[in-house]
C-alpha cells in the first residue's frame, strides 16, 4: 500500500527543508498546500459525506414523526440516543487528556499527536451534542434548557444531572474550542506565511491574529496555555462525572452506584484513546506523517489503552463485588441479569472487547504491530459502545417490578442514526486534516534536540 | 508611486538580525539585555526554554486576571441558581430546601472554569496586543520564515539607548546569518481595506436586526393567532373525554372500567365487617373480626356519632337534635328523628343498626359513604352504650359507681 501511494500521494515525497524546523514546518504545511488531496482523502470524504447524509435523513425523519421512530418503548425511554450521547462525549475526552493531562504530566511525545487529537475532541462533542438536542420529544424547543427570561416566569431546575450536564458539556464544548484555537494560532501564523494565495492568506492571517512569534508573547501565550490545560483537567474529570450522574443520581439498580463517576472517566479516557489509535493510524499513512507520528508514540498509546482497559476490567469486577457483597436483592439481580439474562450477549460482548482484547499489549511484537493497535482500537470502541448500551438498556429492562419488565428492539432509525453521527465526525475530521495544522509545529519544534538552547549557564 | 517613495523615505523603526539556531539567539539576548536595552524583542517560531531568563522578561499578571474571573463565574452561578430556583420562582423538590446549594454545585464548578478560561483567552490576547494585523516587520521578505525554523532580534529605534551604530556593532559582535534595518510601514495609505470596513458596517447592523424583531414581538400585540407548526402536537387526535366517539356502541369516549375492577381497599369481602350480616345471612349481632369493644373503638364512635348522627338524634340520641327543633318549629309537617331508646331500637341487631346507618332509612340518608366501615361499626358500639346508660339499674353498677349517687 505504501509503495502504490508514495507514487501519487504528494505527502509521501521527501521532506523539503535544510534542518529539523524546516523539515516539520514543510511536512504538516504541505498537506495544506497540495492542490489536490490524495485519492484516500477522496474516497473518505465520500463515505463520510454518504453517513452524514443517512444522519441528516434520520434526524429529519425523527423530527417530522416523533421520537416514536427509534425503538423507545417502556421501559426503555432512554435507549440508543443517550448510549450514543455517553459514547462519543467519552470520546472526547481523550483528546483533552492529551492536550491537557499529559502537557501537566511534562510528557512531550504528546505533542505529535495532541493537536488531531483536540480536533478529535472538538468533532466528537459535536456529535455528542446533537443527541440531547433531538432526544428530547418537543426538538423546537431545546432553549428552554437554559436560563433565558420567558413570558411563563420560569426557569430551569438548576439541581437535576440533566441541567448539570448542558452546562458541563456546554463548558467542555466552550473550553475545548478555545484551548484548541489558542494552539493553532501560531501554526495559523505559519500558513499564513506560506499561503501564496491573496485568500489564503486573508483568512490564515485573520484567524492568526497577526502572530508573529515574539518572545514577550510566547511568554504570556505559554502561561495561558499552562492555566488552560490546568483547568481543562478537572474539567474533564467532572464533565464525565455530570454525564454519569444522569444515571448514578437515579434509584435504578444498576445505575444508582457511587462508582459511576471514576468509572465513566476512565473508560472515557479508554474509549478515547482507541479512537486516536483508529485515527492516527490512516493519517499517519495517507498524510505522510511517519516520521512525527511515530512508531514510539504508537506503543505508547497501546500502553495507555492496556492502563485504561485493566482500569476499567476492575470497575466491572468492583460492580459485581459490590452488589454481591451489599445483599441488596435488587441489585444483585441486576448484575447476574447483565450477565446471564436476555442482553448476555451485549454483556460478554462488552467483557471481550475492552477488557481481554487489550491484553494482547503486554507483548511487545504485538504493542508494535501497526495492524494490532488499529484493529485493537476498533473492537475497544465497539466494546466502549456496547458498555454503554449494558448499562442503559439492560438495567432499565429489567427493574424493581415484574409486570414493568420488556424488551428493547432498536429500530432501523436507531441503527441509521448512530452510522450517520460517525458520518457527521468524520467529515469534520477530514476536512481539518485538508485546511487546518494537523500537527502542532510549535510545540513539536520546542521539544526536538535542535530545539533546545544550548547555554553555558544552563544547569541542564 | 507615492507609497513606495513614503516607504522609501520612512524614519527607522529598528535594526534586525537574524539567527538560525536557537542557541545564538539566546546569547545575543543576553548581551542585548545586559547592555542595558528595554524596548526590543526576539521572535521565535517556538517558546525557547530559557529565553525569558535571557531576556529579562518578567513573569506576566496574567494568572491575576483569571483568577479575579474565576471568582466572578463562582459567584455569577450562585447567584444565578440562587435568584432563580430559590428566590424568583420557588422550586420544590422532593422536599429539599428551597436553597439546596450542594446540588448546586456542579453547575458552579462549570461557570467558575469557563469564565476563567475565557479570560484566559482574552487576557493573553489583550496583554499580547492581538489582534496585531499589520506591523513594520511583515515588509521584511525573510521575516517570513519566523514562523518556520528561523530567529529574529530587533532593536526598536524608540528604545531610550537607542544609537544605530552602537546597536549594529552589538549585533555584529553576536555572528548573526543577516543583519538588517526595519523602516516604519509608510507602504499603503489604508490599512484596513475599504471593503471589509463596508463589509464590516453591513454585517454589524445586519446582527441587530433579530434583536430588533424580538424587541418589537415582546412589546405589541398580537391579532393573528400562534403559528402553529407542529399540528399533530397542538391538536392531538387523541379523543376528549366528554366527546363522543363512534367507535363504541355507546357513542361515548369516557368509558366505564371493566367489569370485576375493584378499587384498592375495596374488595369488600368480608360480609359481617361490609353488610352487617353473618355467615348464615342473618344480622350479625357482635362487632366484626379485627374490631375490639374497647376505648378506642367507643372514642372513634363518639366523635363520628358527634359529627353525623347529632344533628338529628341529638348529643344523648333521643332525637331532639337541632335539626329536629328547627324543623319542627317550621310547623309544615315533619316526622321526628326515632329516639333510639326505644324497645324497638334496644332490640335491634348489630348489624341491623350498622345496615340502617349505612344505607339510610325512610328520611334518614345513608352514611356509608360518608364514613367507612369501622367507623361505622364504632358508632354502633356507642349507640349500645348510649341505650346501656339508660337501661342500666343500680344493680348492675359497680360499688365505686354507686358510691357516686349517693
Amino acid at each position: 500500500m505504501a509503495t502504490a501511494a508514495s507514487t501519487t500521494n504528494p505527502y509521501n515525497g521527501p521532506l523539503k527543508g535544510d534542518n529539523a524546523f524546516a523539515q516539520i514546518t514543510d511536512n504538516v504545511s504541505r498537506i495544506m498546500e497540495a492542490p489536490k488531496p490524495p485519492l484516500a482523502w477522496y474516497l473518505g470524504m465520500a463515505f463520510a459525506l454518504s453517513l452524514l447524509g443517512i444522519f441528516g435523513a434520520s434526524l429529519g425523519f425523527v423530527v417530522w414523526e416523533g421520537i416514536g421512530a427509534w425503538g423507545h418503548v417502556h421501559p426503555v425511554a432512554w435507549g440508543f440516543p443517550i448510549v450514543n450521547f455517553v459514547f462519543w462525549v467519552g470520546i472526547g475526552h481523550a483528546g483533552t487528556l492529551i492536550s491537557a493531562i499529559l502537557f501537566l504530566l511534562r510528557q512531550n511525545w504528546r505533542t505529535a499527536i495532541n493537536r488531531f487529537a483536540e480536533a478529535m475532541t472538538i468533532f466528537a462533542v459535536v456529535c455528542a451534542a446533537v443527541f440531547p438536542g433531538v432526544h428530547i420529544g418537543r426538538p423546537w424547543l431545546p432553549y428552554w434548557m437554559f436560563p433565558i427570561p420567558n413570558q411563563m416566569g420560569m426557569w430551569p431546575q438548576f439541581r437535576s444531572p440533566l441541567e448539570w450536564d448542558v452546562f458541563a458539556v456546554g463548558t467542555y464544548a466552550t473550553v475545548s474550542i478555545l484551548f484548541w484555537y489558542m494552539g493553532m494560532i501560531p501554526d495559523f501564523a505559519t500558513f499564513r506565511d506560506r499561503s501564496t494565495s491573496t485568500v489564503r492568506r486573508a483568512v490564515y492571517g485573520i484567524v492568526a491574529m497577526g502572530w508573529r512569534g515574539s518572545s514577550r508573547q510566547w511568554h504570556r501565550y505559554e502561561r495561558a496555555y499552562l492555566l488552560l490545560a490546568a483547568l481543562a483537567t478537572p474539567l474533564v474529570l467532572s464533565v464525565h462525572s455530570v454525564v454519569s450522574f444522569d444515571f448514578a443520581t437515579s434509584q435504578l439498580p444498576g445505575w444508582h452506584t457511587t462508582i459511576f463517576p471514576p468509572y465513566f472517566v476512565a473508560g472515557a479516557i479508554f474509549g478515547g484513546f482507541a479512537m486516536v489509535v483508529v485515527l492516527a493510524i490512516p493519517a499517519r499513512q495517507f498524510f505522510g506523517l511517519k516520521k512525527i507520528i511515530t512508531m514510539k508514540h504508537l506503543e505508547l498509546m497501546a500502553k495507555v489503552i492496556l492502563g485504561t482497559g485493566m482500569l476499567v476490567g476492575y470497575a466491572y469486577a468492583m460492580e459485581m463485588f459490590v452488589a454481591w457483597y451489599s445483599g441488596a436483592m435488587f441489585e444483585q439481580f441486576a448484575f447476574l441479569n447483565r450477565a446471564f439474562g436476555n442482553y448476555a450477549w451485549a454483556y460478554w460482548t462488552m467483557i471481550f472487547c475492552n477488557v481481554m482484547s487489550p491484553q494482547v499489549f503486554w507483548f511487545k511484537k504485538m504493542r508494535t504491530n501497526i495492524w494490532v493497535i488499529f484493529i485493537v482500537g476498533l473492537i475497544v470502541n465497539v466494546g466502549m459502545w456496547f458498555e454503554r448500551f449494558v448499562i442503559i438498556c439492560t438495567s432499565l429492562t429489567r427493574d424493581f417490578l415484574p409486570a414493568n419488565w420488556g424488551n428493547f428492539i432498536p429500530s432501523p432509525v436507531d441503527y441509521a442514526t448512530l452510522a450517520g453521527s460517525f458520518g457527521l465526525f468524520f467529515t469534520l475530521f477530514l476536512l481539518f486534516c485538508r485546511y487546518m495544522p494537523m500537527v502542532a509545529m510549535a510545540e513539536l519544534k520546542a521539544f526536538i534536540p535542535e530545539g533546545h538552547a544550548h547555554d553555558e549557564d544552563d544547569h541542564h | 508611486m507615492t507609497d513606495q517613495d513614503a516607504q522609501a523615505n520612512a524614519p527607522l523603526h529598528g535594526i534586525l538580525a537574524e539567527y538560525d539556531s536557537p542557541t545564538a539567539v539566546v546569547l545575543a539576548s543576553k548581551k542585548v539585555r545586559d547592555a542595558g536595552y528595554t524596548r526590543w524583542d526576539t521572535y521565535t517560531p517556538y517558546p525557547i526554554h530559557g529565553i525569558e531568563k535571557a531576556m529579562g522578561i518578567r513573569m506576566t499578571i496574567l494568572p491575576w486576571f483569571v483568577i479575579v474571573f474565576a471568582i466572578i463565574g463562582l459567584l455569577t452561578a450562585t447567584a444565578l441558581q440562587w435568584g432563580t430556583n430559590a428566590m424568583d420562582y420557588k422550586w420544590l423538590i422532593s422536599g429539599k430546601p428551597f436553597w439546596s446549594w450542594p446540588a448546586n454545585v456542579p453547575i458552579i464548578f462549570e461557570l467558575t472554569v469557563l469564565f476563567s478560561a475565557f479570560s484566559t483567552l482574552a487576557g493573553m490576547l489583550a496583554l499580547n496586543n492581538l489582534p496585531l494585523l499589520a506591523h513594520p516587520l511583515d515588509l521584511k521578505e525573510r521575516f517570513r520564515r519566523v514562523t518556520d525554523d528561523k530567529f529574529f532580534l530587533l532593536i526598536e529605534a524608540r528604545d531610550p539607548k537607542f544609537d544605530e551604530s552602537n546597536a549594529r556593532k552589538l549585533l555584529e559582535a553576536t555572528a548573526p546569518v543577516v543583519l538588517d534595518t526595519v523602516k516604519e510601514d509608510r507602504s499603503s495609505s489604508a490599512l484596513i481595506p475599504r471593503g471589509l470596513i463596508y463589509a464590516g458596517i453591513v454585517l454589524g447592523v445586519a446582527s441587530l436586526v433579530p434583536f430588533a424583531v424580538f424587541a418589537q414581538a415582546r412589546t405589541a400585540k398580537m391579532d393573528k393567532g400562534r403559528l402553529h407548526l407542529v399540528w399533530d402536537m397542538d391538536f392531538t387526535p387523541s379523543y376528549k373525554t366528554q366527546s363522543d366517539n363512534p367507535l363504541f356502541e355507546d357513542q361515548r369516549a369516557m368509558r366505564k372500567p371493566p367489569v370485576g375492577t375493584v378499587a384498592q381497599g375495596h374488595l369488600n369481602a368480608d360480609d359481617h365487617l361490609h353488610l352487617g350480616k353473618n355467615a348464615e345471612g342473618n344480622w350479625a349481632t357482635t362487632l366484626p373480626a379485627g374490631m375490639q369493644a374497647d376505648e378506642a373503638t367507643m372514642a372513634l364512635g363518639k366523635a363520628q356519632f358527634g359529627i353525623y348522627c347529632t344533628p338529628c338524634h341529638g348529643f344523648a340520641g333521643e332525637g331532639n337534635g337541632m335539626v329536629h327543633k328547627k324543623a319542627s318549629a317550621l310547623g309544615q309537617g315533619w316526622v321526628p328523628p326515632t329516639n333510639l331508646h326505644e324497645e324497638r331500637v334496644r332490640n335491634l341487631a348489630a348489624g341491623d343498626m350498622y345496615n340502617t346507618i349505612t344505607r339510610g332509612i325512610r328520611n334518614m340518608p345513608a352514611y356509608g359513604s360518608q364514613m367507612d366501615d369501622q367507623e361505622r361499626w364504632a358508632v354502633v358500639l356507642y349507640v349500645r352504650a348510649l341505650q346501656k346508660s339508660r337501661t342500666v339499674g343500680v344493680g348492675q353498677l359497680t360499688d365505686a359507681e354507686r358510691s357516686q349517687l349517693k
